[in-house]
């Protein structure tokens, strides 16, 4: 017997039927048969957050977690606006994500009705690809696209936007899920060229000063074994994006750094005077090559993404290879052994490049950098923070940051072993895009230890997900780097407009944190100093507070800068290392 | 350099403006743009003149063929192929000796009147570019009252076709 159901039933059960389980979402009137067909069922757990952004986030954390879409439900007008923010952070960093937005009856559609939006059309540069349903008949098909479509290729987010009519209680359709899709006008590869792979395998063994540039598209390609195959062959260098730490682990000796506008010296230089790059699944950003035109003079470049219009969008790729990193990776490594055979490496150039690596990081590495600093400030540093952190996670926390200062020390002290592990805002960097997004991530993986980075400008962005955190016992610890400012913004406020701290500043109108985190039924600690930091940390992540959320409030030196910085209009090698030296 | 794309898009609601708003959004110009369903009414195609070194429109075809409706894209511009655009213009037409200079004028250009008044003439001229503008010239930009183009339409030559 068939099953007939409404529009609303239709669309939670096509949901249970791709395998959704959690759904982050906030009802309002378009929504509301939706809500109803929601209530009459178990399999599919709706999460009511406090504002529609924090639900994307959220719905982002789980994504970048699990590499499952994260799914959004929001009623029309502000609830769909309210979304753009974390639609636009997921398209930027290629995320799947499916966002239902509610939408006003087709007859009032075009009317001004109230709380009418044109979600199509506010949202449609920043999805991959979104729909509207016409009846409820298609909505399974839709559905089903959708998920097909978020995940495949580059990822991406997807809008479908429901008219109230097409969810009516009354209306019942015959249901039933199709069992596969395929579309004419949407193939993404699968495959590398195999020509093009052994062109590059060749031009690897010719490399005298060779780099691996590897981002965000390994990670979401589930390539990082296969990254770190050809890493292992070569013995190349290998740095990440800001995307893809993790990808390749943050200790191994072959890892120089991260790169880009606060990468490492080794790194920035290695990309700079490099023969050849490899870049994989990373985009040429523009925190990344600095000044295009002085970008890496001397180097071949093979870049493998699986997005064609990637290629060769910022900087002419010498082999462009279109794939996923997975199987192109392994392709490659195959495809290196083969040729070894009749010529090798060049041994001793790689021995003299990594020579050259090895003094840039003595000169000014990372390290190098904190031994002079902690001599020099009384205070509390954010980068002794971030290592504290590490240390009481031994390494293996999922951490979620937000933006700002705070994130790029996450992302420089904070060395990942494994992708998925570090999940920020890299391309449209939102503030306010940390604390839901460790939600959704403890969410999708609830025994983890889930650590949010973040600073006290961005943290009240979206504090009040505080009490989303409350009523589902979420045990995220969160890590406040407080400077009492928007520290990015007054550190260029320092280097490029003369010290003056044109509104990045708000010291005397800040909150008590432990206060307004207690009345949120959350624990929360305040370090000034080195040993309050050790204490601190101990205890919020001491067995005891295993199943609490503890936020640690760490006042840390307001005139801390992040260095390296890259030098504007520059190349990569040129980087300001420290205050009033450039 | 001037380009004439051709692009096969799933004929649905919403196709039209992704094209329209991947152009604005990326800062590409549209020239002109023509649009129609095919013999298969599933598909549109579209035929859109814009400007762009081979790097731009590179970018161009690679940014239209990732929107999802798009089903192919084609530089007609790489290879031999026929261009034709359709002109309705209304020409000031006063005093016998006048109106009969246009007339011959117009059939030069093989132009059709496919309207007449006392004092004007409308007419219909078909062709590429480059032949409309040398009409408009002939006749003089006093004589023109009003000027309606559909913008270009292009088909590759010989065998070739876009097809699925
Ligand atoms: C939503 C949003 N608005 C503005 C900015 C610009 N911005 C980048 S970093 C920053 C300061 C962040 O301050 P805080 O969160 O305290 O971090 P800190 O730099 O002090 O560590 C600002 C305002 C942004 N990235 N996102
Ligand atoms: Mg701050």
């Amino acid at each position: 017997m068939t099953e007939m159901l409404s529009g609303g039933e239709i669309l939670i059960r096509a949901l249970q039927d791709e395998g959704v389980e959690q759904i982050f979402g906030y009802p309002g009137g378009a929504a509301l048969h939706i809500y109803d067909a929601i209530f009459k069922q178990q399999k599919v757990e709706h999460i009511l957050v406090r504002h529609e952004q924090a639900a994307t986030h959220m719905a982002d954390g789980y994504a970048r977690a699990t590499g499952n879409p994260g799914v959004v439900l929001v009623t029309s007008g502000p609830g769909a606006t309210n979304a753009i923010t974390g639609i636009a952070t997921a398209y930027m960093d290629s995320i799947p994500m499916i966002v239902i937005s509610a939408q006003v009856p087709h007859e009032v559609i075009g009317t001004d009705a109230f709380q009418e939006t044109d979600m199509i059309g506010i949202s449609r540069p920043i999805v991959k690809h979104s729909f509207i349903v016409k009846t409820a008949k298609e909505i399974p098909w839709l559905v089903k696209q959708a998920f097909y479509i978020a995940k495949s290729g580059r990822p991406g987010p997807i809008v479908i936007d429901i008219p109230k009519d097409t969810t009516d209680p009354n209306e019942l359709f015959e249901y039933s899920y199709p069992e596969s899709v395929s579309l004419r006008s949407y193939k993404p590869a699968l495959k590398g060229h195999s020509g093009q792979i052994r062109k590059a395998a060749v031009a690897l063994l010719k490399a005298k000063r060779p780099i691996i540039y590897a981002g965000g598209g390994v990670v979401q390609g589930a390539a990082e074994d296969e990254l770190v195959a050809v890493a292992r062959l070569t013995g190349f260098p290998v740095t990440n994006t800001l995307m893809g730490l993790g990808s390749f682990p943050g200790n191994d000796p072959q890892f120089v750094g991260m790169l880009g506008m606060h990468g490492t010296f080794e790194s920035n230089n290695a990309m700079h005077h490099a023969d050849l790059i490899l870049a994989v699944g990373a985009r040429f950003d523009d925190r990344v090559t600095n000044n295009p035109a002085k970008f890496c003079p001397g180097a071949t470049i093979i870049h493998i993404d699986v997005d064609p219009a990637s290629i060769s969008k910022v900087i002419t790729a010498d082999i462009p290879i279109v794939g996923p990193a997975k199987p192109v990776l392994a392709e490659l490594h195959a495809s290196l052994q083969a040729e070894l055979a009749n010529h090798p490496f060049d041994k001793s150039s790689l021995e003299a490049w990594w020579k050259r690596i090895g003094q840039w990081r003595d000169a000014h590495g990372l390290d190098h950098d904190q031994r002079r600093r902690k001599s020099e400030s009384g205070q509390l540093l954010p980068q002794q923070v971030i290592q504290a952190v590490y240390r009481a996670t031994r390494g293996e926390a999922f951490v979620t940051s937000d933006v700002g200062q705070h994130q790029m020390f996450a992302a420089q002290y904070y060395k990942f072993g494994r992708g998925r592990q570090w999940i920020n805002s890299g391309g449209l960097g939102t503030m306010g895009f940390g604390l839901p997004a460790a939600m959704g991530v403890q969410f999708a993986v609830p025994d983890a230890t889930v650590v949010c980075v973040t600073g006290e400008g961005s943290f009240m962005m979206n504090m009040q997900e505080l009490s989303t955190c409350m009523q589902y016992a979420l045990p995220i610890k969160i890590v406040n780097l407080n400077n009492q400012a928007l520290g990015m913004v007054k550190q260029w406020q320092d280097m490029q407009y003369g010290g003056r701290y044109s509104h990045s500043t708000y010291r005397d109108a800040l909150p008590d944190f432990d206060q307004l985190l207690r009345s949120f039924g959350h624990h929360s600690f305040t370090a000034r100093t080195l040993d309050e930091l050790d204490a601190v940390v101990d205890e919020a992540f001491s067995d005891e507070l295993k199943d609490k959320l503890v936020f640690i409030n760490a006042y840390v030196d307001p005139d801390e800068h992040v260095y390296p910085m890259l030098v504007r209009g520059g190349a990569l090698e040129d980087m300001v290392l420290s205050k009033g030296v450039a | 350099m001037r380009r004439l794309l051709a692009v096969l898009l799933e004929n649905e609601a919403g196709a039209l403006s992704r094209v329209i708003g991947l152009f604005a959004q990326r800062n590409y110009n549209i020239e002109s743009l023509t649009v129609a369903p095919t013999e298969d009414r599933t598909l549109s195609r579209l035929t859109l003149l814009t400007e762009g070194d081979d790097e731009k429109i590179e970018q161009v075809t690679k940014h239209l063929n990732r929107l999802i409706e798009v089903v192919k894209v084609n530089d007609l511009t790489e290879g031999a192929h026929i261009e034709r655009e359709l002109m309705l213009i209304k020409v000031r037409a006063e005093g016998n000796g006048h109106r009969e200079e246009l007339y011959r004028t117009c059939r030069i250009f093989r132009g059709t009147v496919v309207d007449v008044t006392p004092d004007s003439y409308t007419v219909q001229l078909t062709g590429p570019t480059k032949k409309l503008l040398a009409f408009m010239r002939a006749i003089g930009e006093t004589s023109i009252l009003e000027v309606v183009r559909t913008g270009v339409s292009g088909i590759g030559r010989g065998d070739k076709i876009l097809e699925l």
